[in-house]
């Protein structure tokens, strides 16, 4: 449990947010031409980092919009708190 | 040669006031080689060297630990065991676990506390009643004992359990299968370990996996904190960790890890002789010898390597267990901890080989991998010693997130995930 500093709304507890998981999994453009291995790629296969992630979330009890976190996930420090489309601020 | 214990050998050790027993393990410092290495010192892993020894005679081989063994998800689990599964592959898979549970002490000479109490899961609503009928068809078919009960036959059952029809989810029913139960979850680890130091294990504790040495699409052995150890099979058994020594070759997992929570209670007589599990409030609830509830909460809902865990979702299953368990309401919790568990997205497990030769998985049995311990070690030795699978781990390769071949255990195994 942790606070998350909201873009829209401020700093708010945990509970009140949804995870997305990963972020920056593009969805494939043409998804005819994919194949399985590909697919599974898309759907399934995670980095899952113990360290510095970036993912997704939504304040789900709040705004209910979208953005994205750096958050280390080894003692869920947030580093970086960034709107949807833009690049992690940090490497 | 170990001494085998005994009724004997307690009385003989009473005279010295228990202070003489051996070691139950040597503490080896690791060989330059082995024929094949297990990285993880849970309950899975020691399985998997107890039987590579015992089965396949591989004996040398070692176990190596980050920390201590058992110390990771093995001793933080609920020890729930049970086999009632719906799918046909789960069906096989647990149920053959179950079936060396019911023997294991034996099997180890070592007292793993295996108490065939009964399982019980409950239904809340009429899609519930539907699920978990359906779920007992399935069981019986497979050869699995299960029960429906009505109302009034849980109430018989477990008579402290509110089956009241005006609670906010009713107790509609449930299913029962009488040969789950519970084991001592350290005993399993430590009868394990004992019984493969005997066999000539190497077992390594306080030994991280830093990296993989490949040759081409061949494994060459570990670098560790101990130093580089040269083998030609890596059987990697690392639960919530499994990613990070995958990300070490590059291979991606579909696997997310999650902290677990569980929490047990001040001890007191003996209350409820059973397990009993509501999987649509996502509460659980069984007493320890010593007297303690043991209670298992849900995942916090991220990825997250603390063992921790969220508050409010320990407040979440106390608040579903007070309201099924009334007489719970002034019991004092003792306390809390969280386990990292590494979830498929079909909530079923990977026993596998790699597309890199000599390196294999055993992961992603999320939240309910102890009650598979010994089955997941004999399938998984059995995978590593003959480099294919056995028929009843075939259906948990890697490869099902690819073909679309998923074991969908979420919505069907009788907890939810």
């Amino acid at each position: 449990m942790f606070l998350i500093n909201c873009p829209y709304c401020g700093e708010r507890d945990q509970s009140e947010f949804s995870s997305g998981g990963e972020a920056h999994i593009v969805r494939p453009k043409q998804p005819k031409e994919l194949s399985d291995d590909q697919w599974a790629e898309f759907l399934f296969m995670r980095k899952n980092i113990k360290g510095v992630q970036f993912e997704r979330w939504n304040h789900a009890h709040g705004c209910r919009k979208w953005f994205n976190m750096a958050r280390d996930t080894s003692n869920d420090k947030i580093h970086a708190v960034y709107k949807m489309g833009e690049k992690p601020p940090i490497k | 040669m170990k001494n085998k214990y005994s009724i004997f050998s307690l009385i003989k050790n009473a005279f010295s006031y228990h202070e003489n027993w051996q070691r139950a393990w040597r503490d080896p410092e690791p060989k330059k080689e082995y024929d094949a290495i297990i990285v993880g010192g849970g309950g899975h892993g020691l399985a998997t060297a107890f039987y590579l020894a015992k089965k396949h005679n591989m004996t040398n081989i070692a176990v190596v630990e980050k920390g201590w063994i058992g110390g990771g998800n093995t001793g933080r689990n609920t020890t729930i065991i049970r086999s009632n599964y719906l799918w046909d592959a789960s069906a096989g898979l647990y149920d053959h676990a179950l079936k060396i549970w019911e023997k294991l002490s034996q099997e180890l000479n070592y007292n793993v506390m295996f108490s065939q109490r009964g399982v019980m899961n409950l239904a809340h609503n009429l899609q519930d009643v539907r699920d978990l009928k359906r779920r007992t068809h399935a069981n019986r078919l497979n050869g699995i004992d299960a029960v429906w009960l009505n109302t009034e036959e849980v109430k018989k059952f477990c008579p402290i359990i509110n089956t009241s029809q005006d609670i906010r989810y009713p107790v509609l029913g449930g299913t029962l299968q009488r040969r789950a139960g519970t084991a001592r979850h350290d005993a399993v680890a430590w009868g394990y370990a004992r019984g493969a130091d005997a066999m000539g294990v190497d077992i390594i504790q306080n030994c991280e996996v830093k990296g993989i040495k490949r040759n081409g699409n061949s494994v060459e052995g570990i670098e560790t904190t101990k130093g580089f150890i040269k083998t030609k099979k890596i059987g990697v058994v690392a639960a919530g960790h499994s990613s990070v020594i995958a990300n070490m070759v590059d291979l991606k997992l579909p696997l997310e890890s999650k902290p677990l929570q569980a929490l047990v209670s001040e001890p007191v007589k003996p209350i409820i002789d059973t397990v009993v599990m509501s999987n649509a409030v996502h509460a659980y609830v069984s007493q320890s010898d010593k007297g303690e509830l043991v209670i298992g909460a849900g995942t916090d809902p991220y990825v997250s390597y603390t063992q921790r865990g969220s508050h409010d979702v320990v407040e979440g299953t106390l608040k579903a267990i007070l309201e099924l368990y009334p007489i719970f309401s002034r019991m004092k919790m003792l306390r809390q901890w969280g386990g990292i568990v590494d979830i498929c997205p079909d909530a079923s497990p990977i026993i596998s080989k790699t597309n890199i030769k000599g390196l294999y998985f055993n992961c992603g049995w999320g939240t309910g991998g102890f009650k598979a311990t010994p089955g997941s070690g004999d399938l998984f030795a059995h995978t590593i010693a003959n480099d294919e699978p056995h028929k009843l781990n075939a259906d948990f390769n890697i490869n099902r997130f690819v073909s679309g071949d998923l074991v969908d255990e979420h919505g069907a195994a009788a907890v939810a995930h």
